[in-house]
């Protein structure tokens, strides 16, 4: 695997002439938090960036996305018939995306792009898309990721990774993808000479800081029924108040909903992002809810995330301890907490 | 302020013991800085576990819509004041309730206090009038008046106005305070300048319903934004729908606001959505010399008639 | 790429009202691309989106059989907004399918056996595709004694009448049709709910019977005891289940029950494969 060095003094040359050919997102500054979010012209990336609030997941699937257009218009020969709208899936990347947040997309991959169904619009958005993700030096209190089967320095899901050394930049091709955006960004690549010693060093540094863990190695023994039983849910879910917060700022949740929207003669049908926090989300037409109450809806995000997803493709928990729904829940209710209870329950 | 847990714990010792009853809810510690977790707790043993202290903005009134136990809950003066909107709005009864009343001091704005610090903060020490934070290489003591959330800074009832239990006495009640500052502020905005403040005041929001949900006023069994037939309400982030969103749930909560802040506590995005219950707050108060929730004799301005009423078209 | 979210445009080409509360409707719809239908290749038990512009999709059980050619034939329930509108739409109007969605019953597994039908109300219409699928000709040898069980709460309210009093007249199949009650003094078969009617007629269960239970909740409730009493064992009891759905792919995420979906791995289980799943249906 290839290191080089990119002298920061070349990163902002190297960004637009890389601009050219790509449509580049990263963090920015927006008042009080951080974004990711599409670079103006010149703009570079804020690398100083802890955690964004909301994670990228948005630049391959936005929360509303166009999937058909339609017409009511009788006169039109092709009324009432739904026709695909023409996409633009050009190259993309995000430059400083995080580790955990990339890794995200692969545990999300597995949803969207399944042997059976392959959902397009995510697909080709994905496939458009580099990654370059920027190690994490020094990590939140409430990230939890390197016992969520990622890391501060985790390379699954990325392109490239950046390291931050002094004045120059470690970057550590990983993909052929990432490869392809190094020479569209021209930066001197002589002094390859680099080695891996220092980002190994800087990865063991900084998994070093990351104390908040979590355990999972019984979640896959357990059996899904007692876990489904267990009497702690009523506990755990009392102060829920059924918002979308922690499903909306995971990078791993990917629900969706599907709505026509018309506006005189013609429409279109979208998907809008969805969360199993919503009453509506599971709600019967005959009026039946499966789901009807919050302590049933907090038990099917946790009961998704910690064991269905690790049963179903036997790859590890669906999440990847960015520590965004433990930091942004309005009322503290703790993964790790329930992660904990989960791993550790006994009939 | 941080004594009362004492107090609170030995009132929810007796009430549970004596089977007055089902349920205590308050707050237990958070796993993270500056946060409770609102919790119910059914046994003498479990009482242990509740804690007060300035991190206690959640608005609890709101756990207690449709419920059928008896229920003991601690209540600030915005608690109470939404506890009283309940019993007359037929949410709760009075006698399934023991409020155990805590006079306040205002709760801290954890979002300001994170936004003035250098970097993450790891620890936080509370005393009866400061903040101390740490984090990595700083440590900063802040005045505890100084970091309140907005709502509590300019709150004029601090006290609960309805309680059976009180847990300390009553704190002096602020009169200094001009409530309405940044209402004015908007009010004398030109259209244009009303249309984008707004416009970029809601720019951010991703529709987690978060601050209708932390509301203890929206107990609607479908709201209006959820409803499909007819769907009064796009669902996407088209803007148009998001406003509608934010002014409709605003307008439902016309004359029984309290101001608590959950909503904006809640907000994930930071916006600051009071200010849309406050304009039509101040409005309740200036034509109907109305303050939600301060008395279980009269019905508030919206659900009744008054031949005085300010406007003509109902007169 | 292909869209698997896109629908083929169908024409409607007949609309039937089945019930007398006229809640239930049969559409029959025809592909405008002829392309399509070969396309569209099911199995009786699958379901598909039924799709029209501007008011969004449902997912519902495929009536026709796919030994019915030129044609797909789906009966609804008016309930909702989308269902609301497909009952005021008239013959001759466009909207969309998309699929064949979801499992089905295992006919293979069920070559050579016995198969018991037990069904309630408007949720007989996958039945009616198995039915009609194991009656033709080329598939009746494949299964030996078929009986069918069928219930709704008034004579008016079966669905497929006419079709009921051919197979009655037929040997190769055991009609057992029950209604809740009726005054109509010419009701000639069965009256009595579902599972007494089960109890009185269905054969009793071994290694070669299968039955097949699609109903109302309170129907396979008290159905099941039925079966057991009668020795089926519950590998040999499949069911179909009801979710809300939307993609109708097992991605959108709403229609799980633990880790499957209902649109997507379901929607057919045996109770075998229920009993192991969390009660969330």
């Amino acid at each position: 695997m290839k290191v080089i060095k990119i002298d920061k003094k070349e990163w902002a040359k190297g960004l637009e002439r890389l601009s050219k050919t790509y449509q580049l997102f990263g963090p920015a500054k927006h008042e009080a938090f951080f974004v990711f979010k599409a670079l103006e012209d010149g703009e570079l990336p804020d690398l100083d960036v802890q955690n964004t609030r909301l994670s990228p997941r948005s630049v391959i699937y936005p929360q509303s996305e166009k999937m058909f257009e339609y017409t009511l218009d009788e006169d039109q020969e092709d009324h009432h018939i739904l026709k695909e709208i023409d996409k633009e899936y050009s190259s993309r990347a995000i430059i400083g995306i995080r580790p955990c947040d990339a890794k995200a997309f692969l545990l999300v991959k597995r949803n969207f792009d399944a042997p059976e169904y392959k959902d397009p619009y995510w697909i080709k958005s994905y496939e458009a898309t580099t990654l370059v993700g920027h190690g994490c030096n020094a990590p939140c209190s409430c990230c939890f990721c390197t016992t969520a089967g990622c890391g501060p320095f985790h390379e699954e899901g990325l392109d490239i990774l950046l390291v931050d050394v002094d004045d120059t930049y470690l970057a550590k091709i990983i993909t052929e993808k990432g490869d392809r955006l190094l020479a569209a960004a021209g930066w001197d690549t002589k002094t390859d000479t680099a080695t891996n010693d220092p980002i190994e060093n800087m990865k063991e540094a900084a998994e070093a800081k990351i104390t908040s863990m979590v355990s999972t190695d019984q979640l896959k023994d357990k059996s899904t029924t007692d876990l489904f039983e267990a009497s702690f849910w009523e506990d755990v879910s009392f102060a829920c108040i059924n918002c979308g917060t922690c499903t909306y700022v995971c990078p791993t949740c990917w629900c969706f909903d599907i709505q026509d929207e018309t506006h005189g003669l013609s429409g279109i049908r979208m998907r809008n992002w969805d969360s199993c926090m919503y009453p509506l989300f599971t709600f019967h037409g005959s009026g039946h809810n499966p789901r009807d109450t919050k302590t049933q809806r907090v038990r099917q995000r946790f009961m998704h995330k910690l064991k269905y997803y690790v049963d179903k493709y036997d790859n590890g928990i669906q999440c990847v301890g960015c520590g965004r729904c433990v930091r942004f829940c309005p009322v503290n209710i703790d993964i790790r907490r329930v992660c904990d209870l989960m791993n550790s329950f006994e009939l | 302020m941080l004594s009362y847990i004492d107090k609170i714990k030995e009132i929810s010792r007796r009430l549970l013991k004596e089977s007055k009853v089902d349920m205590v809810i308050g707050f237990r510690k958070g796993t993270v800085v500056m946060m409770n977790e609102p919790c119910f707790v059914k046994t003498v043993a479990d009482v242990d576990k509740l804690v007060w202290d300035s991190n206690c903005g959640i608005n609890l009134a709101n756990y207690l819509a449709n419920r059928t136990e008896k229920i003991g809950i601690v209540a600030k003066g915005c608690d109470s004041r939404n506890i009283v909107t309940h019993i007359i709005e037929n949410k709760i009864k009075r006698d399934q309730v023991v409020i155990i009343g805590v006079p306040c001091k205002g709760m801290i704005d954890r979002h300001n206090i994170e936004a003035m610090a250098e970097a993450e903060i790891q620890e936080v020490i509370e005393t009866d009038d400061t903040i101390q934070v740490k984090g990595a290489g700083f440590e900063k003591t802040l005045d505890k008046k100084e970091v309140l959330q907005e709502n509590c800074a300019i709150c004029v009832h601090r006290n609960p106005v309805i309680y059976d239990e009180l847990v300390a006495d009553e704190v002096k009640e602020q009169t200094d305070v001009d409530r309405y500052e940044d209402v004015r502020h908007i009010e004398a905005l030109s259209p244009e300048e009303k249309w984008d403040f707004f416009e970029d005041l809601l720019s951010t929001c991703i529709r987690c319903y978060g601050c209708r949900n932390a509301c203890p006023l929206c107990y609607c069994p479908t709201c209006f934004v959820d409803e499909s037939r007819p769907q009064w309400v796009g669902k996407s982030q088209d803007s148009t729908d998001i406003r509608t969103f934010h002014f409709l749930r605003a307008y439902h909560c016309a004359g029984r606001c309290t101001d608590c802040g959950a909503c904006e506590r809640a907000c994930p995005m930071g916006i600051k959505v009071r200010l849309f219950t406050k304009k039509l707050e101040k409005d309740c108060l200036e034509l109907f010399d109305w303050e939600a929730g301060l008395t279980l004799e009269k019905r508030p301005p919206l659900d009744t008639y008054r031949p005085d009423d300010p406007d003509e078209f109902i007169r | 790429m292909q869209n698997p979210y896109l629908p083929y445009p169908v024409r409607i080409e007949e609309i039937i009202t089945e019930t007398e509360d006229k809640n239930l409707k049969t559409f029959k719809l025809v592909f405008l691309n002829p392309d399509d239908e070969n396309k569209f290749n099911y199995n009786a038990g699958q379901f598909a989106e039924l799709s029209i512009a501007g008011k969004g999709e449902i997912p519902i059980g495929i009536a026709s059989s796919p030994t019915e050619k030129g044609f797909l034939m789906f009966t609804v329930n008016k309930v909702g907004l989308v269902t609301s509108h497909l009952h005021n739409m008239k013959p001759g109007d466009i909207m969309g399918v998309r699929g064949p969605l979801g499992n089905w019953y295992p006919w293979d597994i069920m070559e050579g056996k016995n198969v018991i039908i037990i069904g309630g109300g408007f949720a007989f219409t996958t039945l009616r595709s198995s039915i009609i699928y194991m009656l033709d000709p080329a598939n009746r040898p494949k299964y030996k004694d078929i009986h069918v069980i069928y219930g709704a709460r008034t004579p008016g309210m079966l669905l497929y009448r006419d079709e009921l009093s051919e197979w009655e007249k037929r040997d190769d199949i055991h009609m057992h049709i029950t209604v809740d009650a009726t005054d109509d003094p010419n009701w000639k078969y069965n009256v009595g709910f579902v599972p007494t009617i089960t109890d009185q007629k269905a054969p009793s269960g071994n290694t070669d019977t299968y039955a097949i239970v699609c109903g109302p909740p309170i129907m396979i409730k008290f159905t099941q005891p039925v079966l057991d009493k009668l020795d089926y064992a519950h590998d040999h009891i499949i069911m179909s289940l009801e979710m809300r759905m939307k993609c109708g792919i097992g991605i959108c995420g709403r229609c799980n029950i633990g880790k499957e979906f209902v649109c997507k791995d379901g929607p057919v289980f045996t109770l075998d494969q229920l009993n192991s799943m969390p009660k969330e249906y």
